[in-house]
């Protein structure tokens, strides 16, 4: 699983898939999760770094996390080699 | 080194529709405070859910409602409407501003008594009024405003029996041209139905006809509506004079005026389109002075407005219990705040704010209530800031119908709790526990055991 190679996501935020012509706004913390993902990173990774960073729980940050991979799924965002990723 | 403030990762579609034309400005301040009293506080010692009173917002808006009827018509009283809000707390405070009692029912008339409001400072309307009520509210020379012909009949009956002369007014119902027209109430104005009633009293000589009363409808959006039925109470007090020479001493206009809340299905907020208090007086006001009443024996204006003097000043804390979404990906965020307790959800697009900071980052979601019932939705569509499990949310304007329409209904009802005007809190009701739910039960011999 990884993140479509054409995605462009600005600084700020601004997300444009040029395949369907849609954008998006991804929040700061989106933004270092779609990073993460990037550079390859596997959730056990991206949990402790985000863990180190912001003040919440393993619980709530995994909870969260999957619901936003859903999200990018949901809207063609990710290539989904490992459906059960 | 301290941890940077956690917001879940959103993900938000731009979507570049056509702007609606009434489009609205989505900035949304949080309300960490009212009346100067942290929210959380609040939580942390009375729970979750909430309801909290401003004393400050009623006093204010009773204020200014009586300031935009008083500097229009020379003789002006309000009686508050029980049915609205009869937490004793909230009726004191509007007693204690200089209103009268307003009460529908043997109940309501009871709780006015044990306020300490004098007899003959409560007007009692309803259309259910027993013997046994009619005769308590005659002996304390209450002010009874007669709904129908049966109601006429059983205190002519109890003048003889009581050997006292009751004060009276009619309830007119009457075309102000508005939809739906509110015909359910007393006597038709239009078809003669008022005239035949205010003969019957005139001709009986059993009662003393004090008033003429209407109850025109509720959230009015129109306050024309009110300069029509004003007009029209009038018209009928002039021929009592005329036909009679008896004098009434007052108009009641009854209640109805709108709160600052946004009914469903209208495009506008509440804060743009309902009228003010001061559109209200000035219809009712001029139909008065306009009537042909002489101007030394002008009627004292009575108002029994209730939903725009004290929704503003109610809120209701809850709580977030979950964030999930549906098939569709459609974001819903689960609060403890239930129709159960905030049953004017039905009909209002409730304001919602968070009751912590947040960043600008928002997302649309459908909030629910705690309840295992499809219906039970707080606000279908709403624009809020990305809320965590255990924020607090603040409901606003919900001081009106709430704490006496509210059910106990899956769970207990919460406290209510008052600000006064030195931001004190107070209790005014207490939580229910399992103990008063199961009290009023009572269990056969024969159902007790069961293996």
């Amino acid at each position: 699983m990884n993140i479509k190679k054409n995605i462009a996501l600005s600084d700020s935020g601004y997300l444009f898939n040029p395949s369907s012509g849609e954008s998006f706004v991804v929040n700061p913390i989106g933004i270092e999760i779609i990073d993460l993902i990037k550079q390859g990173k596997s959730f056990g990774d991206i949990s402790k770094n985000l863990l180190q960073k912001y003040n919440t729980d393993e619980a709530t940050l995994e909870k969260d996390y999957f619901d936003f991979l859903n999200m990018l799924r949901i809207n063609q965002l990710i290539n989904d080699e490992e459906k059960n990723n | 080194m301290e941890k940077l403030r956690y917001e879940r990762p959103t993900l938000k579609k731009l979507e570049a529709g056509m702007p609606g034309k009434f489009g609205m400005p989505t900035s949304l301040q949080p309300t960490t405070h009212i009346d100067g009293v942290a929210v959380k506080e609040l939580i942390d010692e009375y729970g979750s859910p909430l309801f909290v009173l401003s004393e400050q917002t009623i006093r204010s808006t009773f204020r200014k409602a009586q300031r935009a009827f008083s500097t229009r018509y020379p003789k002006v009283q309000f009686a508050w409407s029980y049915k609205t809000n009869y937490l004793s707390a909230i009726c004191n405070v509007f007693h204690q501003e200089g209103s009268w009692a307003e009460v529908v029912s043997g109940f309501e008339y009871d709780k006015a008594i044990q306020h300490g409001v004098a007899g003959e400072k409560i007007i009692f309307n309803g259309p259910d009024k027993t013997e046994k009520d009619l005769a308590k509210a005659m002996q304390n020379n209450s002010l009874i405003h007669i709904d129908h012909l049966d109601e006429l009949y059983t205190i002519i009956e109890l003048t003889d029996k009581l050997n006292v002369k009751p004060k009276v007014a009619i309830r007119v119902n009457m075309d102000t041209g508005i939809q739906p027209m509110w015909d359910r109430f007393g006597f038709n104005f239009e078809n003669g139905q008022a005239w035949d009633a205010l003969n019957k009293i005139m001709h009986t000589n059993k009662m003393d006809l004090v008033g003429l009363h209407t109850h025109i409808g509720t959230f009015m959006l129109s306050a024309n509506a009110y300069g029509v039925a004003a007009g029209k109470l009038a018209e009928l007090a002039i021929g009592l004079k005329q036909k009679f020479n008896h004098e009434i001493k007052y108009i009641d206009m009854g209640g109805g005026f709108a709160s600052k809340n946004t009914l469903k299905g209208v495009l506008l907020p509440g804060y743009d389109i309902s009228p003010t208090f001061d559109d209200y007086a000035e219809a009712i006001s001029t139909a008065l002075l306009n009537a042909n009443f002489q101007q030394d024996h002008l009627p004292l204006l009575i108002l029994e407005t209730g939903r725009a003097l004290i929704d503003e000043a109610g809120s209701l804390l809850g709580t977030v219990i979950s964030n999930k979404r549906l098939s569709q990906g459609k974001r819903t965020t689960i609060v403890d705040v239930g129709v159960n307790l905030l049953f004017t959800s039905f009909w209002y697009e409730h304001k919602v704010t968070p009751a912590q900071p947040f960043s600008q980052y928002s997302e649309e979601t459908t909030v629910y209530g705690p309840l295992c019932m499809n219906i039970d939705v707080l606000r279908e569509n709403i624009n809020l800031p990305l809320l965590n499990k255990g924020d607090h949310i603040v409901v606003h304007h919900v001081g009106a119908y709430n704490m006496t329409q509210w059910m106990q209904f899956i769970t207990l009802r919460p406290k209510v709790v008052i600000i006064d005007m030195e931001g004190k809190t107070h209790v005014i009701r207490e939580n229910e526990t399992q103990e008063s739910i199961t009290s009023f039960e009572r269990m056969p011999e024969y159902l007790r055991k069961f293996d």
